[in-house]
């Protein structure tokens, strides 16, 4: 890359030397291997595990966004994303399955702001009651599966864990159809009407869940869905997780939920990746280009042609039927689901997801739901952990003397979320508008709309923005 | 006009007159026509529905049950829809000015009615409440949360939307959001390190006088009226009255509608437009906290989540008003008040609805005005411009 100044600084030459793909690669594996022996390494009974873990998992889920910003052949990204994923994860999760089940949540949440991220980001329509469609998904494979006293158990409707599969394809078709249903008569609305109304609609469902156990119960009303089906282990990944238990050393008595946790991380990626290919093919297509139109200027877009409506409920309908089949993952996963776990502030999560990545963007909201779900299930999580644990003890602060046990009790990080996703929202639209990864062309936009920004891109942005592609020249 | 007054009048006594019919006659009659008719129009759909489901429910006669209830969801309506209308102010004003929801308002009521809570529990707690004339405890208090909400609002503005004025319309709309969220969990914080508790209640038991219905006669029922559903009611007015004469009769107030009439050659005409914004931002703030503490004294126990629902149900009072319209909210306050007290009222007797759909119906209703009637009952209709 060509810089501007006449004699390289230190800092600039060890750039360059990190962006030979030799040096890079090499990098990379260390680095792996790094984090994965740290992580096998942490011992769940030590005192300040909570802490460590929070230091050091991130390391590992960030990994493919290094990998994919490094300056290697796609092919070669491709090979070591791939050993991250089916290698070093699965390995971790046979020794710990508590971080398995923070990576599908993860697979979960990146999915949903894919999701929104077609509403929001391509067709820049505000939607602040996503999670409705997230919910439909859930109760439409937890009312046919569940064992809750509903109608459909009592006359005997449930169907088979094996219906599972097919059920994904049913949570898209409703979950869009609700969205069209909800859609049509909202969208013609301007902007922040729009995500009042939404944020209504998402409140409506809510309700509507928890008041369907009568006359007819549907849903079970407040007590949720409870046994929720799963889809049947496979044999031959049983087999593998015992084998490789026994390979590792590792008792082999909790094989059958460890393989079923290990089925839905496999889903769970699969989905994912079908989302990422389908938004992506989405975005380069003349409908991705007319939700562009709609969003930059929605009165020059109907001048050009493009049919508002229509477009609008083709987003709102795509975002829904994503979050639709995310939601049936969700339902078997979870084995419950209740009106609960659909409030405003997931939906206000999912958002946050959004935009710290960058509105717009894939990988920005991969990155996103990755931060987001980190800093909310693992840090906050970890922290009222390790505040426990120092409790417990009976710890005392140093230096300032505080003791632990006085901590208040209803001061627990792990229901602090609003605060993150509030802080997050408020930092990120002041400092960062276009996100942590911001797609180049809403980065453009952003810079345009503002006075105060020069043109030329400043010196710490300019890596980011040529790391992104490959760099044939010094291949 | 004005000359052909000053001739015909005493020159000292007509604008006195004028006055007193301008900022304190006009706006009591435009607020008894608005409560009067939402109450009348609410119940003669309650006859109509009595009508048409004569026996909802076996052993229950409609019409009975609306005979009895009647005079009790009208106080109530109008009760709540005072406190809408004060809400529903704050969405409107700076609507009005910025062309923004402000979507932290609801917070900035939650605060008011905690900082009333706060107030209370502290004198409480100092043991002088019982010795404290009612009316005097009530001013205190509510002045207290308008000042702090209203400072609240003013630094919102100048952290969270100032820097983003001129950014695309999502931008400040999604850090109202992020300012909201914080907001509940700043305030979550700050009660569980001072009282380790979320759920706060007003020590109303404390003063004697709040414990007294005022009973009152009418026709064969007697009707029992809370003390706080009359301080509720007074001083909305007495409020609301204030801002009448605020924004119509002074130079600031004057000041505002010029800022939201057109901002650009409101500053080219000297007026200061950060200065009338933060001003907005405050009366805002203001009344949304005076609505916290009365509505907390009302209900008796809040928390840190008690302002999104009232915030949306005020939200959909102001859009069914007229978003940026001050008499709409009003309008549509008082309205959406008396509205959801009759279902409170009513619904219980269809046992397939059931009362427990309240909220879902106050969305259907902005759904139904946003779809239908954007501009609201007073608003004007404005087309996009290219």
């Amino acid at each position: 890359m060509v810089t501007k100044s006449v004699s390289p600084s230190p800092w600039a030459s060890l750039r360059n030397v990190v962006k030979q793909p030799v040096v890079a690669g090499v990098l990379l594996v260390v680095y792996l291997l790094i984090a994965t022996f740290i992580l096998s390494n942490l011992n769940r009974r030590d005192l300040w595990f909570p802490l460590y873990s929070t230091l050091t998992f991130p390391m590992l889920v960030l990994a493919p966004f290094l990998i994919l910003a490094a300056p290697l052949r796609v092919q070669i990204k491709a090979l070591l994303i791939v050993v991250v994923l089916f290698l070093i994860i699965p390995y971790l999760g046979i020794r710990d399955s508590s971080y398995l089940e923070l990576i599908i949540q993860i697979c979960i949440f990146a999915g949903l702001a894919l999701g929104l991220n077609i509403v929001v980001g391509f067709a820049g329509l505000l939607d602040l009651g996503y999670i409705a469609f997230f919910a439909v998904g859930a109760y439409t494979w937890g009312m046919v599966s569940s064992q809750a006293n509903t109608i459909f158990y009592i006359n005997g409707w449930l169907v088979s864990g094996a219906a599972f599969y097919g059920f994904i394809f049913i949570g898209v078709g409703v979950a869009a159809l609700v969205g069209i249903l909800l859609g049509l008569p909202v969208l013609r609305l301007r902007g922040d009407y729009l995500a009042i109304v939404t944020l209504g609609f998402g409140e409506m469902i809510r309700v509507i869940a928890n008041n369907l156990d009568k006359p007819i119960n549907l849903t079970n009303g407040s007590q949720g869905l409870f046994n929720v089906g799963h889809p049947p282990v496979p044999p031959f990944l049983f087999n593998a997780v015992v084998s490789a238990q026994g390979t590792l050393g590792l008792p082999t008595d909790n094989a059958e939920p460890l393989a079923q946790q290990l089925l839905f991380y496999v889903i769970g990626i699969v989905m994912v990746a079908v989302i990422i290919v389908v938004a992506r093919r989405l975005d380069n297509s003349p409908i991705g280009r007319a939700w562009t139109a709609i969003r930059e200027d929605e009165v020059a877009a109907i001048a050009m042609g493009v049919p508002l409506v229509r477009m609008k409920l083709m987003a709102f309908a795509m975002g829904a039927s994503f979050a639709g089949a995310i939601g049936v993952l969700y339902g078997a996963k979870q084995t419950f689901v209740s009106p609960e776990s659909f409030s405003l502030i997931q939906s206000i999560s999912i958002l946050a997801m959004v935009i710290v990545g960058g509105i717009g963007g894939i990988r920005g909201a991969l990155f996103g739901a990755v931060i987001v779900t980190l800093l909310n299930l693992l840090v906050l999580k970890n922290m009222s952990l390790q505040i426990n644990a120092l409790r417990n003890v009976d710890f005392i602060v140093p230096l300032i003397n505080f003791h632990i046990r006085d901590w208040p009790t209803q001061l627990e990080p792990a229901k602090y979320e609003r605060f993150i996703f509030g802080l997050l929202l408020i930092v990120m639209m002041i400092f960062r508008p276009a996100g942590l990864l911001p797609e180049p062309r809403r980065r453009m936009e952003m810079k345009a709309g503002s006075d105060d920004v020069e043109d030329s891109p400043t010196p710490a942005e300019e890596p980011a923005a040529t790391a992104a592609q490959p760099d044939a020249g010094n291949v | 006009m004005l000359d052909a007054r000053r001739m015909t009048g005493p020159a000292s006594f007509r604008p006195m007159v004028e006055w007193g019919y301008r900022y304190i006659l006009f706006p009591i009659g435009q607020m008894l026509i608005f409560v009067i008719g939402a109450a009348l129009v609410l119940t003669l759909f309650a006859y109509l529905l009595a009508f048409l489901f004569p026996v909802p429910r076996p052993n229950i006669i409609l019409v009975d049950q609306v005979n009895r209830q009647l005079p009790g969801m009208i106080i109530s309506g109008i009760t709540i829809g005072f406190v809408y209308a004060m809400i529903a102010l704050g969405y409107t004003l700076v609507y009005g000015v910025l062309k923004f929801i402000n979507f932290a308002h609801s917070e900035i009521f939650m605060v008011g009615s905690v900082v009333g809570f706060e107030v209370m529990r502290r004198l409480g707690d100092a043991g002088s409440l019982p010795g404290w004339n009612p009316i005097l405890l009530i001013a205190v208090m509510v002045l207290i949360a308008m000042l702090i909400s209203g400072l609240l609002a003013v630094l919102i503005e100048r952290i969270a939307y100032r820097p983003l004025r001129g950014a695309p319309r999502l931008v400040p709309l999604i850090s109202a959001i992020g300012i909201s969220f914080f907001l509940i969990d700043f305030v979550r914080a700050f009660e569980a390190i001072t009282r380790n508790d979320f759920n706060l209640t007003y020590p109303i038991g404390d003063v004697a006088w709040f414990q007294q219905p005022v009973e009152f006669a009418l026709g064969v029922t007697s009707v029992r009226i809370r003390p706080t559903a009359f301080v509720v009611v007074l001083g909305a007015v007495i409020t609301l009255i204030a801002l009448n004469y605020f924004v119509n009769g002074t130079k600031l107030g004057r000041g505002i509608r010029a800022v939201s009439q057109d901002m650009t050659t409101a500053g080219l005409m000297g007026i200061n437009v950060n200065r009338m914004i933060s001003l907005t931002f405050f009366i805002g703030g203001a009344f949304g906290g005076a609505a916290g503490t009365l509505f907390g004294m009302n209900v008796g126990t809040v928390t840190p989540f008690v302002g999104f629902i009232p915030g949306i149900k005020a939200f959909t009072a102001a859009v069914l008003g007229g978003i940026g319209n001050i008499t709409g909210a009003l309008l549509g306050g008082l309205t959406l008040g008396m509205i959801e007290s009759f279902l409170n009222g009513l619904l219980v007797y269809f046992p397939a609805l059931g009362q427990r759909y309240t909220d879902v119906f106050a969305f259907s209703v902005l759904i139904l005005i946003l779809i239908f009637r954007p501009s609201g009952l007073l608003g004007e209709r404005v087309d996009e411009k290219v």
